[in-house]
């Protein structure tokens, strides 16, 4: 998908990050202002920049880019850094199935600056730098251009092409991107810094842009939406056998059923949900649908909303071979930089496949591999990968039983998700 | 307060060569492709200066052996 195939008209809750009008384009700085009005400065001294910190907390904000975790903790040990650190804001967005980072820069790039500029000036940060996939760099360009032309901004913005790859989002991975031009992960996390180089904020796109509007209108404002655990709004990327596959802006809390009627319900009678993306977890549909679209709600099933993805696998498809596709191009996602991930993947995905093709896969010593695995990466990479994978053998059992007797439930072969062109 | 010592491996200067599982089978076994399992991270007070010591061994200075109170 491009940013935009779908149709990005947000139907469960007023809008808060997404445009208010229909259309493709960016809204311009003026356009931006006119409905957010001005950013209000969040530099100042100490204290200040404490208690706006502080209603950050208060706000309950919490990192969109999958991981959750509260952003005034990370910018309170920031800004307590001996080293004026840097922000990079993080659109990189390496996930196939996500869309919502693209659209989010796409349409209004000024909101995600906006809050870049403001985490920079809570933190003391120097720099502010986008990370911008390719489908939206030339949007944050043109923006930070009209910013700069008009001297908006005290602290500068500096825009920068992300590199293409599912692990390149990784943060420490964008780090490095940013500073030398390696789209790999490092394991170290990028708020400590390391030798000869400052610590940095790295923090999602839309996490940004929920900052900038809590810096406006506040913390309880903030919590006007969502559910008291669950606060603000969130995008979510809709896809597969949807209706409108899309971004769309909602409230967590409202069925899963819900969120696909967003999306113009499902296309063809749904078998499995992918939750979460491709770290994610797979889920009957008959599981899922009836539950709450947020972290306590989809508890049940183990799954987390993650970066808000819902990929809709039509019961016409074979979650297995479905499954083996999704760990293969994962496996050729890693980084190649450890052992665990580079071996381990590669043969989770081959037994996989041979249980798709019909062959003997063997599904034990799988099982054992997604265990070896996890936690033996310098990045969730291989975590991530198992965790979905381990989903698909207890969600598609039945599945495994049908091909271990050279037998296949689905009535169509082709695949439903999407997966960029693997590098030979 | 009793000092504690944690074995890990870096994992992307690790190559996989298996000197620590050679030499130090209480706490690394190997996976199927002869990248270290870490066993029993928390290092038993007897098996402390075997593990430093293999942790200097270590060909690719992956193995570290980390020193913490707690």
């Amino acid at each position: 998908m491009s940013p935009g195939s779908g149709i990005a008209c947000p139907v469960a809750t007023r809008p808060r990050l997404l445009p208010d009008v229909a259309g493709l384009g960016a809204v311009a700085l003026r356009g931006h202002l006119a409905r957010h009005g001005a950013r209000p400065p969040c530099a100042g001294d100490w204290q200040r920049r404490q208690r706006l910190i502080g209603e950050v907390e208060n706000a309950g904000l919490t990192g969109r880019g999958g991981a959750g975790f509260p952003t005034a903790k990370k910018l309170r040990t920031l800004a307590a850094g001996r080293r004026a650190p840097q922000v990079i804001a993080n659109g990189v967005e390496g996930e196939p199935a996500s869309d919502k980072d693209k659209v989010l820069l796409s349409r209004t790039p000024h909101l995600v600056i906006d809050g870049a500029v403001s985490a920079a000036e809570l933190t003391g940060a120097t720099e502010a730098v986008i990370v911008a996939h390719p489908a939206a760099y030339q949007a944050v360009r043109a923006a930070a251009r009209e910013r700069r032309a008009a001297g908006y901004d005290q602290v500068p913005v500096r825009v920068l092409e992300a590199a293409d790859g599912f692990t390149a989002g990784e943060a420490s991975a964008v780090l490095r991107w940013t500073e030398r031009r390696v789209p790999a992960p490092t394991g170290r996390p990028p708020r400590l810094g390391s030798l000869g180089h400052r610590p940095a904020l790295v923090q999602n796109v839309e996490t940004l842009a929920h900052l900038a509007l809590i810096m406006r209108h506040g913390a309880s404002w903030f919590q006007s939406a969502g559910t008291p655990a669950e606060p603000g709004t969130m995008l979510v990327t809709l896809l597969g056998a949807v209706r409108r596959p899309g971004v769309y802006e909602i409230e967590p809390g409202m069925p899963v059923s819900g969120l696909l009627d967003l999306a113009g319900g499902p296309a063809q009678p749904p078998g499995a949900l992918l939750i979460g993306g491709y770290f994610g977890t797979w889920a009957a549909a008959a599981d899922a649908l009836d539950l709450p679209f947020s972290a306590a709600g989809l508890s049940p099933l183990g799954a987390r909303p993650g970066a808000g993805i819902v990929a809709v696998l039509p019961s016409s498809t074979c979650g297995l071979a479905e499954t083996a596709r999704l760990t293969r191009y994962l496996a050729s996602s890693s980084a190649g930089q450890c052992g665990p991930c580079v071996f381990g993947l590669d043969a989770i995905a081959r037994e996989l496949e041979r249980a798709a093709a019909g062959g003997s896969g063997d599904i034990t010593r799988v099982r054992g591999w997604l265990r070896d695995v996890t936690g033996r990466g310098a990045c969730h990479h291989p975590d991530g990968t198992a965790l979905m994978a381990g989903s698909a053998l207890r969600v598609f059992r039945d599945e495994i039983g049908l091909h271990s007797r050279g037998r296949c439930s689905a009535t169509r072969s082709a695949g439903v998700l999407p997966i960029p062109e693997l590098p030979s | 307060m009793t000092r504690r010592a944690r074995l890990t491996v870096d994992p992307i200067a690790c190559d996989g060569r298996g000197l620590c599982a050679e030499l130090l089978p209480e706490l690394v076994s190997l996976d199927d492709w002869g990248f270290p399992i870490i066993t029993d991270a928390d290092v038993p007070a007897r098996l402390r200066s075997e593990a430093a010591a293999v942790a200097r061994l270590c060909p690719r200075l992956a193995l570290r052996l980390e020193r913490a109170s707690g």
